[in-house]
């Protein structure tokens, strides 16, 4: 199964699945996660990790990105993003690029 | 991160919608922007399960809504706040209009979820609709094998179909959620089942014990678990929750009348939810039909949607606490569950104002948890099977498949 029971370090490319989208909620103001059956309420630094999740960039490549942004220990940022992306990646709501199967 | 379940699908939901996505209003604020809104789109259905959510009484086709009038709506619940839609029905692939439907739900902004049979799906209708912009898939199964799933399902080779258009949902790469429906004649499936979810590649599976209004009211007797089942049944869902960690998400709905504590039903009567019928009928949810008495506004009355939800009377009714009368209104869980379920208390006891006797505290308690051993020990095993004639009874040999 591609894509599923991902172990999330920091050479994984992650990006949302099809079934999760990130959006701003205009009526109420915040972001959300829409998932079957589900409502995601990630908070401010989620929502900017998952922005940068397009299946393209590395989690290394986040976290040199983050680390420099908000000139903090990349180790410590390192072990965050990647705590923060295998809960979601659990769940079920984080994947990784792959080649679409024919 | 906040994981919001909605309908009341788990008791163990760490969170509530209202309170992680509205902080600035209190747990006790009555009501919020909803969330999600079910979209019965037909009362038509191939299948006849005897444990159908639908009212016994069925809107007629001729009733439902049209086109336009379902794209109007889907415009309206996007204003109001509304994230989600669910199609469902009845069989909502019934309605030709079906992909011209999702297609906006999707230039709207709605995330749109389909509930099927799956009978009716050809890979060409799952392209198109994928291609429309459906986000997800709900297939529900009646069993593991054609036997027992087709007896159930009251159609012949409904099961081969269904397998059939699951492995078509996941070739077009689209998430699916396998969702059983669970009761005393095929509980002895639940770990091939589970086995089927995750030979299927399914993302989710729903393993949901028959909740008891409508149909499967009438059918409690032919399906009603032993205890011994249940207990079984949380055992191996368990297991499986742990075992099946990141490959398989199971979400497991328990049965009302072996529990100790009732549902938070829908996350509160008009809290977070509603549905939409057939022929257009606002309702605080799919069974409220069921609580005679009660006026359901249509929206094809004057009112606006919103209006609907915020001011009508059928919605204020049983919201928040102040209606509760004991054991409710002093317990300490009113905000937890608020009293559990109205179309079950009304069921079980007559008025919908009741405590819902899934509860312990309720008086009624007692008395169904011993109506539920004695029904399950009764060996009724005949259904009556869904339809618009208002059932048919399963005769010996054919099984209505």
């Amino acid at each position: 199964m591609a894509g599923r029971n991902i172990s999330v370090s920091e050479a994984s490319r992650p990006k949302l699945p099809r079934h999760a989208k990130l959006r701003f909620d205009e009526t109420r103001q915040v972001w959300v996660i829409l998932a079957p059956e589900r409502v995601l309420a990630p908070d401010e630094i989620a929502v900017e990790v998952l922005q940068l999740c397009d299946g393209e960039r590395s989690v290394a490549d986040m976290v040199d990105q983050l680390a420099a942004k908000y000139a903090a220990p990349r180790e410590a940022i390192s072990t965050d993003v990647i705590a923060m992306l295998q809960d979601l990646a659990d769940k079920g709501f984080l994947t990784e690029a792959r080649e679409k199967t024919p | 991160m906040s994981d919001i379940l909605t309908e009341g699908k788990t008791t163990a939901a760490p969170n509530d919608g209202l309170e992680v996505l509205e902080q600035r209003r209190s747990t006790a604020t009555s009501y919020g922007i909803p969330l999600a809104v079910l979209a019965e789109l037909t009362h038509r259905c191939p299948l006849q399960c005897p444990y159908c959510s639908n009212p016994v009484e069925l809107d007629r086709s001729g009733s439902e809504l049209t086109t336009e009038e379902w794209k109007k709506v889907m415009t309206e619940l996007v204003e109001l706040g509304v994230l989600q839609i669910h199609f469902s029905g009845g069989e909502p692939t019934a309605r030709k209009d079906l992909v011209e439907l999702v297609q906006h739900a999707d230039d709207v902004g709605l995330y749109t979820n389909l509930i099927t049979s799956a009978v009716l799906l050809s890979k060409e209708k799952l392209s198109a609709l994928a291609d429309a912009g459906l986000c997800h898939v709900q297939i529900s199964f009646q069993g593991n094998e054609p036997v027992v799933a087709d007896r159930v399902a009251g159609l012949k080779n409904s099961h081969e179909k269904k397998i059939q258009a699951a492995r078509w949902t996941r070739e077009l790469d689209l998430p699916l959620t396998v969702n059983a429906v669970m009761h005393r004649q095929n509980l002895h499936q639940l770990s091939d089942i589970i086995q089927m979810a995750v030979d299927l590649d399914a993302d989710r599976l729903e393993v949901a014990n028959v909740q008891y209004y409508g149909w499967a009211l009438k059918n409690r007797a032919a399906l009603m678990p032993t205890m011994e089942q249940i207990e079984e049944t949380s055992r191996i869902v368990e297991e499986a929750q742990a075992r099946l960690k990141g490959v398989l998400a199971i979400d497991y709905v328990v049965p009302d009348y072996y529990a100790l504590r009732p549902k938070k039903c829908m996350g509160g009567w008009g809290r977070q939810f509603f549905n939409i019928s057939p022929a257009g009928k606002v309702l605080p949810c799919h069974a409220a039909e069921s609580i005679t008495g009660l006026q359901f506004e249509s929206v094809r009355s004057n009112h606006s949607i919103a209006w609907i939800w915020q001011n009508s009377e059928a919605f204020n009714r049983y919201r928040g606490t102040g209606w509760m009368p004991e054991p409710c209104k002093s317990c300490e869980f009113r905000e937890i569950d608020y009293g559990g379920c109205r179309c079950q208390a009304f069921a079980l006891t007559g008025d919908a104002g009741n405590t819902d006797p899934a509860c312990t505290l309720s008086p009624m308690h007692e008395k169904i948890f011993k109506l539920a051993e004695t029904e399950a020990a009764g060996g009724n095993n005949r259904f009556l099977y869904r339809n618009f004639a208002g059932g048919t009874l399963e005769t010996e040999g054919d099984h209505g498949a």
